[in-house]
């Protein structure tokens, strides 16, 4: 007679998973508002039990490895002002929250305007994840390695935030306060970013440097914004962000000043590039070491000055 | 279990009415409710493709979509390429050029060429390849992807 050690095989079949691992998301309700005040009303109520949907690319992957675990998702893509996108050349871009990358590059007079953001804004996975993945997200996801923040960094960005409080703006470098983290109190929601118009013989880059060509996540992220004097040869103002080298994007002034000091040069351009490599303080994971960011960060701002410069003196 | 809500969508060209879970990926509307199983279920976290489908005319990822967002919305998959006369043209050249192996990332490369297509008729090689960068092939065909994709523009391939 044969002996089975375990139990016939149907009996675990019937409570085998159709996946490996449990990828499911957990029950959740959704809402869609129409207002500001609606949503706010609703985050306030549920606290760290609601957060925003706006293209999902983050946090439908976040609730479905159980990275999150909420009660309530709000969408946000009803409401009018977290869609808005328009610049005006004197008073600057508006981008709503909730706007999707694609609206912003295939906007002609913002490619123009923004080519540093559109570098950053086409960097963002693939043509299917701009399609949904908004700038707003991007920044209240709070990564360390977020592509665009850097840029908002260097184009001097000021985050609009509405509340139980009303409304109040910050300067997009205070914005993330730990990986994963912001500056949103309870019942704030980011309604949009404002870039200023951009000054007479400005430029702006973006450069991240990735192992293979598409699709990944920063090693490390430099965004360089400078405006020229009239002759094109010295910096009058200039802006560094980096990112993927410390636990929020940062800026860092040090390098911004190192550039405004006569005219403009190899030896002062190494200089924003020691300031980056001061400033940083990177940690060592899968995608690098602590002493390769360290060195990266260096390269990748010498080579977003030259392309910001190169840009401000094409114009 | 949380109340399923009813969505009201247009799918391949028809208003289609369903029931799902806010949980619920469109992914998983329509493999599930709606039976359409053309579109895969790859990574589930948006970096594969297989599961492409067309939203108001853009190229998303359904597993990163909600069902419950798509209320009032176009949705197209790959069951809605074909005719009555044939086959899309990709779908024909895709054969042609024998560009699937295993075929779980067919119908998301083919939406995606789709899209590519729709924006510019006539892409060079470059044009293809960094388009279709959000779309993987495990079993690495990608090249007789490729030229599939260029065959059904009307460009010449590259030399084999």
């Amino acid at each position: 007679m044969l002996w089975l050690a375990e139990p016939p095989l149907g009996h675990k079949l019937n409570k085998a998973k159709t996946h490996l691992w449990d990828d499911s998301m957990k029950d959740i309700d959704y809402t869609a508002p129409r207002t500001l005040a609606e949503a706010a009303a609703l985050l306030n109520d549920k606290g760290d039990r609601a957060r925003i949907l706006a293209g999902g690319t983050d946090i439908i992957v976040q609730l479905r490895e159980h990275r999150r675990d909420l009660d309530l998702l709000v969408d946000v893509k009803n409401i009018a002002e977290v869609n808005e996108l328009t610049f005006d050349p004197a008073r600057g871009l508006r981008i709503g929250a909730a706007v999707p990358c694609y609206r912003i590059y295939e906007n002609k007079d913002i490619a123009k305007a923004y080519p540093g953001l559109i570098d950053a804004v086409s960097l963002v996975g693939g043509v299917q994840i701009q399609s949904r993945a908004s700038v707003g997200g991007n920044l209240c996801n709070a990564s360390p390695a977020a592509d665009t923040t850097p840029m908002l960094i260097a184009l001097e960005a000021t985050c609009h935030i509405a509340g139980p409080q009303g409304p109040r703006q910050l300067p997009v470098e205070t914005f993330c306060t730990a990986p994963g983290r912001t500056a949103l109190e309870r019942g704030e929601l980011l309604v949009s970013i404002d870039l200023p118009a951009p000054k007479p013989h400005s430029g702006a880059h973006y450069l991240r440097f990735i192992p293979r060509n598409e699709m990944d996540i920063a090693v490390v992220g430099a965004g360089a914004s400078v405006v020229l004097d009239d002759k094109k040869q010295k910096c009058l103002a200039a802006r560094i962000g980096v990112g993927a080298v410390a636990p929020t994007p940062l800026l860092v002034p040090d390098a911004g000043a190192a550039l405004v000091d006569g005219a403009l040069s190899d030896a002062l351009i190494d200089k924003a590039v020691q300031a980056a490599r001061a400033a940083a303080k990177p940690i060592s994971d899968m995608r690098g070491t602590a002493e390769y960011r360290k060195h990266l960060v260096g390269v990748l701002v010498k080579r977003a000055v030259q392309g910001a410069i190169h840009r401000a003196r094409e114009k | 279990m949380t109340k399923k809500v009813h969505v009201q969508s247009t799918i391949n060209g028809k208003a289609t009415d369903f029931l799902c879970e806010p949980r619920q990926s469109l992914l998983e509307v329509l493999r599930d409710e709606l039976r359409l199983t053309g579109s895969k279920e790859g990574c589930n976290n948006g970096n594969c493709g297989a599961c492409n489908v067309m939203l108001d005319g853009r190229l998303v990822n359904s597993c990163l979509v909600l069902g419950v967002e798509v209320a009032g919305r176009k949705v197209e998959t790959i069951e809605g390429l074909a005719t009555p006369q044939g086959l899309h043209p990709l779908q024909q050249k895709f054969l042609e050029h024998a560009s699937l192996q295993c075929g779980i990332c067919t119908p998301g490369f083919i939406m995606a060429a789709k899209a590519l297509m729709d924006k510019t008729p006539k892409p060079s090689e470059g044009e293809v390849r960094h388009w279709l960068a959000g779309n993987l092939c495990r079993c690495t065909g990608y090249d007789k992807i490729v030229r599939a994709v260029l065959d059904a523009s009307g460009c010449p391939s590259p030399p084999a």
